[in-house]
């Protein structure tokens, strides 16, 4: 058990440490970090590498922006298999579902009970 | 101004009658507090938005400098206001509660340069008698304007400065013992930064052009001033500034300060320092002219500079073009 969280611990750090250095280093906004590593997952779940990432690191690696890269990707995959080429624009959206409409939820959840304030 | 001269000389001395300086409460905790008129407690001044909270700071540098020079607003022939944002609606929303004409401004965080030097301009003209120049800026308006919205909670960059929330005015007219002697416009500059993360190496190359234009126009050495002030060049900015000045032959160091620099302490987490239409007003209303009337300054180069920069020029990847306006204040004894 204690070993699972210091392998996730680990690569999700890693994953956190890769951000950090991109925007210290590189001239890139927050928003082109993000759809990078979201590319990234894509990537990884397309050449088949995602999965064994996924045992080794657990939340490590799906918790990040790159978890929903590689759901796009898969779903987008597997939906091709049972319905043919046009699953490659339906699928993605549809494994991503949950996600996006929970995002859209809560943001509008949240917006109803917060007030934007200054950040410290 | 002509022959290729960019400097002005204001023979009727267009004088400082007061200066409010009005600021959030993070620049309240910097080193400067000792100095301010007035801190908010909180940054939204008890308004529903951030924008209609920079609205209030600027209505109150405006009415604050108003009471301290002892007059009414009819008494004010004119408001020169700016600010940052889009259709600067900050100066013209205040603009419209104060029953005084207004002329807008815009030339990024160097507005305050820009209004100091109309005033003075109309003033040492004969055409008006007195003039209200405020600028203010707000660190919440100003980074969803232009950066991110406040909700994404982003980083900021090693090379970033805070906008500065707060506003300040200085009154020009006719009584006081500091006055404005001359002023040197800007050309823009621009070199080439396209990183709107780091306006202060881009407002760098325009600074030291202005400065070393002003020196030549009025063939003076940096030593007549106490202090060039540059508005909100940041650490990185100020290094470059000087280094340019230096090519020049100029040494300037040990005068210099740089008004973004001094409104945080280190601790206080902004890479930087400060920036914003704000930073060089409420530092020259505070700090500066307290030490003006003081006495401890007697002359002193002010050099608001401005990244002239859109949220629509940045995303479509265009360089930063850079100005910097130089007003002379000098003490009469």
């Amino acid at each position: 058990m204690l070993v699972t969280y210091l392998k996730v611990f680990t690569v999700g750090g890693l994953v956190c440490l890769i951000g950090q250095l991109l925007i210290n280093l590189t001239k890139m906004t927050s928003a082109k970090i993000l759809v990078t590593f979201l590319l990234v997952g894509v990537l990884l779940e397309a050449v088949g590498v995602f999965d064994a990432i996924k045992d080794f690191a657990k939340a490590g690696i799906t918790i990040p922006i790159t978890g929903f890269g590689s759901t796009l990707a898969k779903g987008a995959i597997e939906e091709v298999k049972t319905a043919g080429l046009l699953g490659a624009l339906t699928g993605g959206m549809k494994a991503a579902a949950a996600g996006l409409s929970s995002a859209i939820f809560f943001g509008f959840l949240f917006s109803l009970i917060c007030k934007s304030r200054t950040k410290v | 101004m002509t022959g290729g001269s960019q400097t002005i000389y204001f023979r009727n001395k267009p004088r400082v009658m007061s200066g409010y300086s009005i600021v959030g409460p993070k620049e309240a905790e910097g080193p400067l507090d000792p100095y301010f008129h007035k801190r908010l407690r909180k940054d939204d001044f008890g308004q529903k938005s951030f924008e209609k909270a920079e609205c209030k700071l600027h209505m109150s540098a405006i009415s604050g400098a108003i009471i301290a020079a002892g007059l009414t607003p009819a008494d004010v022939d004119l408001n020169i206001g700016g600010d940052l944002l889009n259709q600067i609606i900050t100066s013209s929303f205040s603009a419209r509660e104060l029953d005084i004409p207004f002329i807008g401004m815009y030339s990024a965080c160097s507005t305050f340069g820009q209004s100091l030097i109309v005033g003075a301009a109309l003033i040492d003209g004969g055409y008006i008698r007195r003039a209200a120049c405020s600028t203010s800026s707000h660190f919440s308006t100003a980074e969803r304007q232009y950066r991110f919205p406040l909700e994404l909670g982003t980083q900021m960059t090693p090379t970033s400065q805070w906008t500065v929330t707060g506003a300040g005015c200085t009154l020009l007219g006719e009584k006081g013992n500091i006055f404005i002697e001359s002023a040197t416009v800007g050309k823009v500059v621009d070199f080439g930064i396209t990183d709107a993360n780091n306006m202060g190496a881009a407002m760098a190359p325009a600074a030291a052009k202005t400065v070393v234009t002003h020196l030549k126009d009025t063939g003076r050495d940096p030593t007549y001033y106490d202090y060039i002030v540059t508005g909100d060049l940041g650490i990185y900015g100020s290094r470059l500034f000087l280094e340019l000045l230096e090519s020049d032959g100029i040494k300037a160091a040990s005068i210099h300060k740089d008004c973004g620099q001094m409104i945080f302490d280190k601790k206080q987490r902004c890479p930087q320092g400060g920036s914003g239409a704000g930073c060089s007003s409420v530092v020259f209303n505070s700090y500066f002219l307290h030490h003006l009337l003081a006495g401890a300054i007697k002359r002193m180069l002010l050099v608001p500079t401005g990244a002239l920069l859109s949220k629509l020029s940045s995303l479509q990847g265009e360089s930063i073009p850079g100005i910097a306006n130089a007003v002379v204040f000098e003490r009469e004894d």
